[in-house]
């Protein structure tokens, strides 16, 4: 599965979809691939205040269970209530199922993320 | 299971086939196995209505021999080894002094006095030594690791039955469950027996390790037109767990009775003293502290292995097995709770990653194939 050029990632394997100073966050096909079968989500509520690299909420697969991990800082405007109805979405169409939106409280962090070429590199 | 250290992980003689097939490969109790090959849903939906194709050729073998070998098994394994003829295997445990489980495993009788014991991968050399002690008064019995005499291929399914039998001689229509006999199958000399570890019906195939391949083909060519395809541990796991039989390393293990974990039918309490019976005995009359329970979650998340359980503010328990079954599409697991707690319908609370969610005790197992 291709990545989508205009994301950014984490070597954490979150992806980023930026749109002015808010994100939508999921996790790639890397990712997903390495979960198995995604049973469970557990996001956070509206409202979270996160850090960079701070846990925003937990994945579960039949076999084990996985942090989620904040790509950015910022707090969290929107959660994906659809998505926890159907978790088994994240396997089939990882760059589409976005989290949560993150409101970046600093835009300066993007710049430590990695883009497309740098993050198929890392997963080749 | 034991976790692997940094010894090099051993490889059963399919090992090959399955990184050809694409498997997603992991340790597991020293070895290195598939978890995956499609996805645990996949598998286990497939073993649930089709069949299923596994490896456990990590499995170990132990054969007890002697003039005295139905004496020496008696001795160390808790069931009633001398209820079964030749041709039958039944399901017991290994157990230290104290009564708790050094092992779970497989006792097959070959002949009057000669047996084999299937044990866990990881176990295996204890077990030996265990076993070799434990016979000693027997006197006239030998215990010989046998382990690389033989792959180990699983068949799973209600399709096993028509996938198998056309390449074997053995009636398999006229095999009771946990039967076994010796033939051909796939023009390989070997040992097909009728248990498995899914909670479906199937067969478990013994073979020589160089002809394990020819055999897994035979079978994959054989099982393709009923949809049957190969499955990793990781099903292997939630199938076992929908039909609460016990895994040992997390249900059951060196602190735990089989009266305790629910298992009294697989002790032999007519039989003359053995490794521990002292023990369960006074657990049968008395009483256990506590008792292995099914749990149903009520709300949603998943209660895995070593969660806390809770009644009210009171910790009465740890969960030691726990997933979202592919099949009943609930989230299930097994249990330690006090006695007085362990009856269907009891509320408990498991403290999953810091939040108390709702369960509640059900009957075990889970899932029952219809016959």
């Amino acid at each position: 599965m291709a990545y989508p050029a205009g994301f950014k990632y984490t070597k954490d394997h979150e992806w980023i979809e930026l749109s002015g100073d808010e994100g939508k966050v999921g996790i790639t096909d890397f990712a997903q691939a390495q979960l198995g079968d995604v049973v469970y989500l557990e996001l956070p509520e509206v409202g979270t205040v996160l850090k960079a690299g701070q846990t925003f909420g937990n994945i579960e697969s039949v076999k084990a269970v996985s942090e989620l991990y904040a790509p950015v800082s910022g707090e969290v405007v929107e959660v994906n209530a659809a998505l926890k109805e159907k978790p088994e979405a994240v396997n089939s169409d990882p760059h589409a199922s976005w989290m949560v939106v993150i409101k970046l409280s600093d835009l300066g962090e993007t710049g430590t993320l990695l883009d497309v070429t740098q993050y198929s590199d890392l997963v080749k | 299971m034991d976790q692997a250290t940094d010894t090099p992980l051993k490889k059963t003689p399919l090992n090959a086939r399955h990184r050809a097939l694409g498997a997603r490969m992991v340790p597991f109790g020293g070895w290195d196995m598939p978890v995956e090959y499609s996805g645990i849903t996949a598998e286990h939906l497939a073993v649930r209505e089709r069949a299923g194709l596994f490896d456990v050729s990590h499995m170990g073998q132990i054969e007890i021999a002697g003039s005295n070998a139905l004496d020496a098994v008696q001795r160390i394994s808790c069931n009633d080894a001398s209820k079964l003829q030749i041709g039958q295997a039944q399901y017991s445990g290994l157990l230290t002094p104290a009564g708790t489980f050094v092992d779970d495993l497989l006792v097959y009788r070959l002949g009057p006095q000669h047996f084999m014991l299937v044990v866990n991968a990881s176990h295996i050399e204890t077990d030996f030594a265990v076993i070799s002690e434990g016979i000693t008064p027997a006197g006239d019995a030998v215990a010989v690791n046998v382990s690389a005499r033989y792959a180990l291929i699983a068949v799973q399914g209600p399709k096993a039955l028509e996938i198998v039998q056309p390449l074997t001689g053995i009636d398999l229509a006229s095999m009771k469950y946990y039967w076994f006999a010796h033939g051909e199958i796939a023009h390989v000399r070997g040992t097909v027996s009728r248990t498995g570890y899914t909670g479906e019906d199937g067969f478990e195939i013994f073979v020589p390790p160089q002809q394990a391949d020819a055999v897994w083909l035979a079978l994959m060519a054989s099982g393709e037109q009923f949809g049957m395809i190969p499955c990793g541990l990781g099903a292997r796991d939630t199938l076992r767990l929908e039909a609460a039989m016990s895994l040992h390393g997390n249900d059951i293990d060196d602190t735990r009775t089989p009266v305790e974990a629910g298992l009294d039918w697989i002790v032999g309490w007519k039989k003359d003293s053995f490794v521990g019976s002292d023990v369960l005995k006074q657990q049968k009359a008395d009483g256990t502290a506590q008792k292995l329970i099914g749990f149903e979650m009520i709300d949603r998340g998943i209660g895995r292995q070593g969660y806390t359980l809770y009644s009210g503010d009171e910790a009465v328990g740890v969960v030691t097995s726990g997933t979202q079954t592919p099949y009943l599409k609930k989230a299930i697991g097994l249990g330690y709770v006090s006695a007085a707690l362990a009856v269907p319908g009891t509320e408990i609370d498991i403290d999953i990653r810091g939040r108390r969610l709702k369960a509640k005790v059900v009957p075990t197992p889970f899932y029952k194939r219809t016959k």
